[in-house]
């Protein structure tokens, strides 16, 4: 549902059921809602027909890149020779995401029995749960829910009297966007700073502690229970017509619409139902300029290319940009998008890990170019300088940091170069003191 | 990382306390219950960081020194863990610890609207620096994972959503 608002007739509402219910929380009343109905059953299934089940349904990974949730896991070895490990990510600061939060805050043991089914059928016994610093609220609730479920037996050395072991541990961050990143959050869970790794080795080969390891996201691990419980063919028909994206995705939209929040969509669904109908549009007398629809790290959209996609993995794509994490920020006619995109290369040269010269550099001097354009003081030449900036910034690093903030640099030149050409010629005041 | 926004104006030197361990009767026994949940003990560096941080308000050198002796590693290397990290404080910081969203989600909703107000109500006058009465420090922060609540905030540790300038007022009055 749109929370905080009450569910709009064009969601499908599977995971966001019971956004806002303080019962949901609890482990009593998540039983009643049908709780950990799917663990008991998974705890009685061999892991092979778990990982089957969940490639069947078409469930792809919810944290950004969509790999296929299902293959992932078929990549850890079938026999436990050393310990394996699940990582929960819940790190989420992707700006414009927000999705993750409510699934932790409002229907904690949703994610748990995720986490339990995920490990078992990773072969795994222990799963951390890697939640970022700054989400104090999701952070006691799910500390809570964690007791309950070992309490009560959902958790520990014998789930469900089944002999199967899971324990699931809280492992709080401490303030750095790259942790979200695969191998910077298991450097970080190691007690190390949080540099990505090079890949290969992939995770499932020496991951964590150097121990195979499978990832996935809160929202990922929150819809396994509902496929095991409901089927995997029920799961892969929650699709508009696209076979390759299937079921249920949570909506973070924020920025300038009449009701943000988390908006639960059948994969296929129109953007512009999402934008109109869904979050009520732009505020009075305003018009949609710009949608960046997957979290900042994607490609800007103009409203013409936004109102024409489907909102799944493939139909952003067709329209420029990417599905990424969902998190979908919307700009009206007021918005300076050089400002805008300045403040987001900002953000990426705040937080990159400083380890690739490209990015450590790029970043900085990407912001530096911007700022001096918001001076006042831009040359024409600034636009190559950018795009080439860019350039040496996509696919030239350990991890992708350095072309998501390339991302909004590129498309907003490409779509939006008027404004920046409007501060070069000085037809527009500067919005930014001389550096 | 370059470490949070807004300088390090109105932090000073840190004043050479003698140091009283943290690591002590139930803090220890915690820290010890950690050791059981990860094969590491340098696992448990962020956990322990925070342990310091609780009950001290910010991880002095001789705490490094501590937690890197407690868990068997150098200070040095404790030290290069906590500064890549944004929520350690490395100085002394106010009694109440505000964090402000201004990435642009926020900051197209008026977040630096938000900051103004926030220094100007704490008296903190500058991002970084604590206010004279020592209640407040404020910075921004980056993207605090509520962009549809804008602007979020953060007072130690609890987050408030939806503060706009009018707000602020009201919202520093509940922190003495
Ligand atoms: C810079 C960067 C930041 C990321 N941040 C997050 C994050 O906050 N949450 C998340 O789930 N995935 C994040 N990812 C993606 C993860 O690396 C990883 O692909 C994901 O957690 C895998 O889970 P999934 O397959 O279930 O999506 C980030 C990736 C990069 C490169
Ligand atoms: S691309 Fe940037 S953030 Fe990623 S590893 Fe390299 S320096 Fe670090
Ligand atoms: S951008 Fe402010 S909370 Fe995400």
């Amino acid at each position: 549902m749109g929370y905080p608002h009450p569910s709009h007739p064009k969601e499908t509402v599977v995971l966001s059921k019971h956004f806002g219910d303080p019962e949901a929380r609890t482990y009593a009343g998540w039983v009643r809602h049908g709780g950990y109905e799917a663990l008991r059953k998974a705890v009685g299934m061999s892991r092979e027909a778990i990982v089957e089940e969940v490639k069947a349904s078409g469930l792809r990974g919810r944290g950004g890149a969509g790999f296929p949730t299902g293959l992932k896991w078929s990549f850890m070895p079938k026999d436990v020779v050393r310990p394996h490990y699940l990582v929960c990510n819940a790190d989420e600061s992707e700006p414009g995401t927000f999705k993750d939060r409510e699934i932790m805050r409002w229907t904690p043991h949703a994610l748990i029995e995720g986490c339990a089914i995920a490990a078992y059928a990773i072969g795994a016994e222990r799963c951390y749960v890697y939640i970022r610093g700054e989400f104090t609220e999701p952070w006691k609730v799910m500390n809570a829910a964690v007791e309950e479920a070992v309490a009560a037996g959902a958790l520990g050395d014998d789930v469900f009297g089944s002999g199967k072991r899971i324990e699931i541990v809280l492992h709080r961050g401490a303030g750095a966007y790259i942790c979200g990143e695969e191998t910077a959050m298991m450097n970080s869970l190691e007690g190390r700073r949080g540099n990505p790794r090079i890949k290969p080795p992939y995770p499932a080969v020496a991951g964590l502690f150097g121990m195979p390891t499978t990832i996935n996201n809160v929202e990922t691990l929150a819809a396994v229970p509902h496929i095991l419980n409901r089927g995997a063919a029920w799961y892969k028909a929650l699709c508009l017509g696209n076979p390759k994206s299937t079921g249920t995705k949570l909506v973070s939209v924020c920025g300038h619409v009449q009701r943000p929040g988390n908006y639960e969509v059948t994969m296929g669904t129109p953007m512009r139902d999402i934008l109109y109908d869904m979050c009520g549009g732009p505020p009075a007398g305003r018009t949609i300029k710009a949608v960046i629809p997957g979290g900042s790290s994607v490609p800007i959209m103009t409203l013409e290319e936004a109102e024409s996609a489907l909102f799944d993995y493939e139909g952003v794509v067709e329209k420029g940009s990417m599905l990424g994490s969902a998190g979908m920020i919307v700009m009206d006619d007021r918005t300076d998008m050089v400002y805008q995109i300045w403040r987001l290369a900002r953000f990426y040269a705040h937080e990159s890990c400083a380890q690739c010269t490209q990015c450590r550099e790029g970043t900085a001097w990407t912001t530096r170019v911007l700022e001096r354009i918001l001076a006042g003081k831009g040359k024409q030449e600034d636009f190559q300088l950018l795009l080439d900036l860019s350039e040496n910034m996509t696919g030239k690093t350990i991890c992708v940091l350095s072309d998501s903030c390339a991302a909004p640099v590129v498309s907003g030149i490409q779509k939006f170069r008027s404004e920046f050409e409007a501060y070069i010629a000085g037809a527009r005041e500067p919005s930014l003191a001389a550096v | 990382m370059s470490g949070s926004h807004g300088g390090t104006a109105g932090h000073g030197t840190a004043p050479a306390e003698e140091h009283i361990p943290v690591f002590t009767g139930p803090t220890r026994a915690r820290l010890e219950q950690l050791f059981t949940k990860y094969p590491t003990r340098q696992a448990c560096l962020l956990p322990a960081l925070w342990m310091v941080q609780e009950a001290r308000g910010w991880i002095s050198e001789q705490a490094i020194g501590e937690v890197a002796d407690v868990l068997e590693l150098t200070p040095a290397y404790v030290k290069g863990v906590v500064t890549f990290y944004t929520m350690y404080h490395t100085h002394p910081v106010g009694r109440h610890f505000v964090q402000v969203c201004t990435t642009s989600p926020c900051n197209i909703c008026g977040a630096e609207d938000v900051v103004k107000a926030l220094l100007q109500e704490t008296g903190c006058g500058e991002l970084g620096a604590t206010s004279p009465d020592g209640r407040f420090t404020v910075i921004e922060v980056e993207c605090l994972g509520a962009c549809g609540f804008p602007t979020p905030i953060l007072v130690d540790d609890d987050f408030i959503e939806n503060v706009t300038p009018e707000k602020v007022r009201g919202i520093v009055q509940r922190y003495q």
